[in-house]
């Protein structure tokens, strides 16, 4: 065993030497590797942060929201539904909600208006999202104005802005009062834009969803749980088309690394040929082969992962995020939470060390059987 | 005792460019002394020392080291006896460049794995014995003729070899030098190494340590 790992290291500082004596080579060989895995582990990474937040912050949302159509498209609730609805069993709490779109020409961005359940604002006053402020250039105590749908000015005190933890939900976020949003809209008292039910029991909420489609057709119970499923798709949808066009980074990445094995320099099939005259076996050679894959390769993948590590948590992924994100004028500042998946690292680790070692490993294996008598030649 | 049945070497088989560098050669040859494989270019003299160091296997025929068949053996254990029993001087030395001169003559014992600090220190009394322990830590590209010469003999003989093969080993070298690598393989000799060398360089086979002289053509016996 002893034998064994002291040749293993005797290979490694010989392939460590080979690896410092062509030092062009492989450091183009190093950067170009070392950036496909930061594209690669850029876009997991961000993704994963993306689809972990919208689940963190999805869950403290209602197990159920009750949304009325109208010849298959959203339409406002009636506020009498919600007496009916809160009868259901299983049902622990029942409120409406009033939220719109908003879109402001001026900067030809759409804000959502909502009015809270919790302390809302008084009347006349808002609190923004961070974008919108950002957008508007307006701070606590400055006056926002807008020009409702009839044409009417509506103009707002600047109560407060939202948290930038929550900016990845609230940055196109206007909130006031429910007088002021009926007024602004022209909304109908007797109606809410939807329903939200709490259901205490999570065995329940499909019964009560079940419950609610009978009781009232003309409704559409959307759950928790297929809210996530639709962030989850649509992240993963992002993230499978950033790779797709990876992919081709990959691919090319492949054909380099193998033009540069299989280009091994006569100098290499030499010194391979030297090796093997004065008592290395192709095993040997291969072996040494491998260790020196083996160093280029976990370096890049290390140098490759920590680069992306830094772009995405540090620089809140600041080459991805207009496609990862999606578009909007009101664009969130958000800094994703550090969050490393040990199977996430294993996927990408295989897609990438995988193919450069099947890229290699043939052209090398061919320089390596080559007979040790040529080098007397 | 090296015996060699009816071997022949053939390149190319079978196509256009064949070359028979050996012809059903059958011969004995002591593994104790100084032998000599002397003959013009293309006599057959590497072919054949290539096949006697097991660097390559003939296309027919047999060859038997003290008694034991080496020519049918699989890579890996002829590999084992080319390690254990041959050392190579190259004609052109075949150093490694970018490697120093110690690492360059530690090279052949890595696969064996052997204790790091034993094998630098035999190393490094080689290159004492061959006048070269103040080049140990130059790289080999820096070396002169005599020295890359001498180095490749160190690194010929840290395996411990019986027997040393050295194919043209004076191509490269002047007079002089010459005179100096024949001196020192014959002080090789005396101390009980066998030497197998191929030459067309009088110098070499008129030398008085050679105790025997094969002489080839067209790659069998002349």
């Amino acid at each position: 065993m002893r034998a064994l790992l002291r040749r293993q290291r005797y290979l490694l500082d010989y392939s460590l030497s080979s690896l410092a004596r062509r030092p062009g080579k492989h450091l183009a060989l190093l950067l170009v590797y070392s950036l496909v895995v930061f594209l690669l582990a850029s876009t997991l990474l961000f993704t994963q942060s993306l689809r972990r937040e919208a689940a963190l912050i999805l869950a403290d949302a209602p197990e159920l929201i009750v949304q009325r159509l109208v010849a298959g498209r959203h339409d406002l609730m009636p506020a009498d539904y919600l007496d009916r609805l809160g009868q259901l069993r299983g049902v622990s709490d029942a409120y409406g909600r009033l939220w719109g779109y908003f879109y402001d020409p001026a900067v030809k961005a759409n804000y959502t208006l909502l009015v809270p359940r919790q302390e809302p604002p008084v009347p006349g006053e808002v609190r923004l999202g961070a974008g919108v402020a950002r957008t508007r250039g307006l701070g606590v105590g400055d006056y926002l104005s807008l020009r409702s749908a009839r044409g009417e000015p509506f103009s707002f005190r600047i109560a407060g802005l939202l948290e930038a933890e929550t900016e990845l939900v609230s940055s196109d976020l206007l909130l006031l009062n429910a007088e002021d949003f009926r007024r602004f809209f022209a909304f109908p008292a007797d109606r809410f834009t939807d329903l939200v039910l709490r259901v205490r029991n999570p065995s329940e909420v499909r019964k009560v969803a079940e419950k609610i489609a009978l009781a009232l057709p003309d409704t559409r119970p959307i759950l928790r749980d297929e809210i996530l499923r639709t962030y989850d798709a649509l992240f993963g949808w992002r993230q499978g088309l950033i790779i797709v066009l990876l992919g081709g980074a990959l691919l090319a990445f492949v054909i380099f690394a193998f033009d540069r094995a299989a280009g091994l320099s006569a100098e290499e099939r030499r010194e391979i040929g030297i090796l093997k005259a004065i008592g290395w076996e192709t095993g040997d050679v291969l072996r040494m082969k491998f260790w020196e894959g083996a160093a280029l390769s976990l370096t890049a993948f290390l140098a490759g992962y920590l680069l992306a590590y830094a772009h995405v948590f540090f620089f809140a992924a600041a080459l991805f995020a207009p496609v990862l994100k999606g578009w909007a004028v009101l664009y969130p500042d958000f800094r994703p939470l550090p969050f490393v998946d040990g199977l996430q690292v294993a996927t990408l680790f295989f897609f990438t060390v995988f193919p450069y070692t099947v890229a290699t490993i043939v052209p090398i294996w061919r320089a390596a059987i080559t007979d040790p008598d040529q080098v007397m030649r | 005792m090296i015996r060699l049945e009816q071997v022949s070497k053939v390149f190319n088989q079978g196509r256009h460019n064949e070359v028979r560098a050996v012809r059903n050669l059958s011969l004995e040859l002591d593994t104790r002394g100084v032998t000599v494989l002397k003959g013009p270019s293309g006599s057959g003299k590497t072919s054949l020392l290539a096949m006697i160091g097991c660097l390559s296997r003939p296309t027919s025929g047999r060859i038997h080291l003290e008694g034991r068949l080496i020519s049918n053996l699989p890579e890996r254990f002829m590999t084992e006896v080319r390690r254990a029993t041959f050392g190579f001087i190259f004609q052109r030395f075949n150093l490694i460049r970018g490697l120093t001169v110690l690492e360059n003559v530690m090279l052949p014992a890595y696969p064996l794995a052997p204790d790091p600090r034993e094998l630098r220190d035999q190393a490094l009394d080689l290159l004492r014995q061959f006048r070269l322990a103040e080049r140990a830590h130059n790289q080999a590209e820096w070396l002169s003729g005599g020295e890359a010469q001498r180095t490749a003999i160190c690194r010929a003989l840290i395996n411990r070899p019986r027997i040393l093969i050295a194919d043209e080993p004076t191509a490269n070298l002047d007079s002089q030098l010459s005179r100096e690598l024949l001196a020192l393989i014959g002080e090789l000799a005396e101390q009980g190494k066998g030497v197998l060398i191929s030459s067309h360089d009088p110098l070499v086979f008129d030398h008085a340590q050679v105790s025997r002289v094969v002489e080839l053509r067209d790659g069998g016996l002349a």
